[in-house]
């Protein structure tokens, strides 16, 4: 089982394909990268994750070469690519904007990086041709892209990017054009289509739940910096800081005190004086320590009455419920002002709520369902 | 449609009326069999007949055509490159006298543009003729194609040159096979604005002109201090259809395109 899992990135041995090393690129004051080291590995589908304005397009657009470094290196296959201009690196980009040539048809739009090469006549006809199929194209060859759809014209620029065979494809928000529906299919078929090319994929984005759903890992970024990176599972579950956290689903966040008690657990003391918290963290954490516990709304519950085995129950009452139809959040007021998230999972379809607002209720979780943060 | 008012009927007839009357009369008065101008003395072509026997007149209109091809030509090559790199090339250094000194012509008087330009050639010792009147037009006319390429650089998308160069294109090539066909059109708006220019231009002409050669708004300027003559109203006429001919099949194809254009989308969307 353990020969199958795709993880190079734990394995020393492995040579990264791309390689930031130190990189800092400035524009004038601003300073977009600061100091970034990361590797990615061949066969990764990368994501670079964080608000606009984090840097995250910076970086794609040094990968691509429209953007040099102010400091630092960036090697490709241990070469580096700083000095490379974009027409000469085994690197395609796929543009939010999809930049297809509008003056150009579909065929020609994806045999036209084929064409710059020297590559024979008839192999390029055949890679286009594999190509449309690729992306299911084949009806269209023929259109002018203002003649085709939103999704079609998606598909030709994943196409005319993949056609050169990169060693490092780069896809600049490329589901951000379609509508909700549309993108979440799009979004498995470029899964399929990078594990069917075994291409290097770097995707950027600031949909989270995108870049949880493509994503072999992902990059936290935050105003030039790398906050983590970590697979989707992991970010979710074990974020290293209280901006990761934050940045990725729904949490609540709790600040206290920490005070060892044994056996990798530690007591959480909070300033509004109740009583303490149990929590479990692999991290050391010295007595007296500012802490952060960050806890999922789904792995608290919900009850009437104060549960007899919870490592952690709080009471509350009920200020707000929000019906997503296949959950419900309560947002439940402790005594101390502080509103708590809890998620429930509406598993049948006619059933009585059991809380309604105002009612006086107990959020309990357990001491390993949250992460102890130091940040 | 609406019914218009009074009011608007009014203006509109107005409006037309200062607009192309001066015109109306002197189509009309092209076919005229009188010697006189004022005078109509019934239906006649002889004067478009006269026309064609006048050397002089025809040589001119040769003159111009050429100055206006060659020099509209050199204006469009000189002043896409200028836009492109106005709009390109980001901040560097003197940019804004660069381009502050491309639109200076712009708004210079043509009287003096017309004399530092003869002074110029008088000083270099270039003997007037068709070439110095190319030289003259194109120096003005550049700058007009420049403005409308830059308008139509500036709305382009510029991940499509990235693109471009994503995909193996070196900047030249760049240029070449996806920025200029994207603004062709802009490209052509800005010839035909530069030939248009040339074509009618009087005053730079009239300075920059030499003995050799002359050019036609010259000829016919000179003539009518002699006094008008109907011949003068006919080569108008023909100017008049020329130009009116070009306008009308330059705005239709462009209208056809759009709705092309406008009937493809719509079915994609509906294929979708």
């Amino acid at each position: 089982m353990n020969q199958t899992v795709f993880a190079p990135w734990d394995d020393p041995k492995e040579k990264p394909l791309i390689r930031f090393k130190g990189v800092t690129k400035r524009f004038g004051d601003f300073t977009a990268i600061d100091d970034l080291t990361l590797d990615i590995y061949e066969r990764e589908f990368f994501a670079l994750l964080g608000p606009s304005g984090c840097g995250k397009t910076t970086m794609m657009r040094m990968l691509a070469g429209f953007e040099n470094p102010t400091e630092g290196v960036i090697e490709l296959s241990g070469q580096n690519i700083v000095p490379v201009p974009p027409n000469k690196r085994a690197v395609n980009m796929m543009f939010q904007s999809y930049a297809l040539f509008p003056h150009l048809t579909v065929y020609d739009n994806i045999a036209f990086g084929l064409r710059r090469g020297d590559m024979p006549k008839h192999d390029i006809a055949d890679r286009v041709d594999e190509m449309l199929k690729l992306t299911r194209l084949e009806k269209f060859a023929a259109r002018k892209p203002h003649q085709i759809s939103g999704g079609q014209r998606q598909r030709v620029a994943l196409a005319r990017s993949l056609a050169k065979a990169p060693k490092l494809l780069l896809l600049d928000e490329p589901l951000g054009a379609l509508d909700a529906k549309l993108r979440q299919a799009t979004q498995f078929e470029l899964v399929d289509i990078q594990e069917k090319t075994g291409t290097t994929f770097v995707i950027v984005t600031h949909d989270q739940e995108e870049a949880m759903t493509v994503a072999s890992r992902v990059a936290v970024m935050d105003e030039g910096r790398i906050m983590q990176v970590a697979t989707p599972e992991k970010i979710y579950e074990a974020p290293n800081s209280s901006y990761v956290a934050d940045f990725i689903g729904d949490v609540n966040i709790l600040t206290g005190t920490v005070k060892p008690a044994g056996e990798g657990l530690y007591q959480v003391h909070w300033s509004e004086g109740r009583e303490p918290n149990i929590a479990a963290s692999d991290k050391n954490f010295s007595e007296g320590q500012t802490c952060h516990l960050a806890v999922r709304p789904e792995k608290i519950a919900i009850s009437a009455d104060r549960p007899a085995d919870a490592d952690n129950a709080l009471q509350g009452k009920v200020l707000d419920i929000a019906y997503l139809g296949n959950l419900s959040t309560y947002h439940v007021e402790l005594q101390s002002g502080k509103v708590i998230k809890a998620q429930t999972a509406n598993t049948r379809r006619v059933s009585r709520r059991s809380f309604t607002w105002e009612d006086p209720v107990w959020v309990s979780w357990t001491a390993t369902a949250g992460v102890l943060l130091d940040r | 449609m609406t019914k218009m008012s009074w009011f608007n009927v009014t203006s509109i007839t107005l409006g037309f009326a200062f607009l192309y009357l001066p015109m109306v009369i002197l189509v009309i008065y092209s076919f005229n069999a009188s010697q006189l101008v004022t005078v109509w003395a019934g239906f006649s072509t002889k004067w478009y007949a006269e026309l064609l026997q006048n050397e002089a007149f025809l040589d001119a209109a040769w003159v111009t055509l050429q100055v206006a091809v060659m020099s509209s030509t050199i204006a469009t090559l000189l002043g896409t490159m200028a836009a492109y790199v106005l709009v390109r090339s980001g901040r560097f250094w003197g940019r804004t006298l660069f381009s502050g000194m491309i639109y200076a012509p712009l708004v210079m008087p043509e009287v003096i543009t017309g004399l530092s330009l003869l002074l110029l050639f008088i000083g270099i010792g270039l003997d007037r003729g068709v070439l110095t009147i190319v030289l003259a037009h194109t120096t003005f006319s550049m700058c007009y194609v420049s403005v409308v390429v830059s308008s139509r650089l500036m709305t382009f998308d510029q991940s499509l040159e990235e693109a471009a160069l994503d995909l193996g294109c070196s900047s030249f090539d760049a240029f070449r096979l996806v920025t200029l066909p994207i603004i062709a059109p802009a490209v052509i708006s800005g010839w035909l604005l530069a030939f248009t220019l040339s074509l009618d231009d009087l005053v730079i002409a009239s300075f920059t002109a030499g003995p050799s050669a002359t050019t036609l708004p010259i000829k016919i300027f000179s003539a009518v201090r002699l006094g008008v003559s109907p011949e003068i109203n006919a080569l108008s006429t023909i100017m008049i259809a020329i130009v009116a001919v070009g306008v009308i099949s330059a705005s239709l194809v462009s209208k056809r395109n759009s709705l092309r254009i406008q009937r493809d989308e719509q079915a994609a969307a509906r294929a979708a």
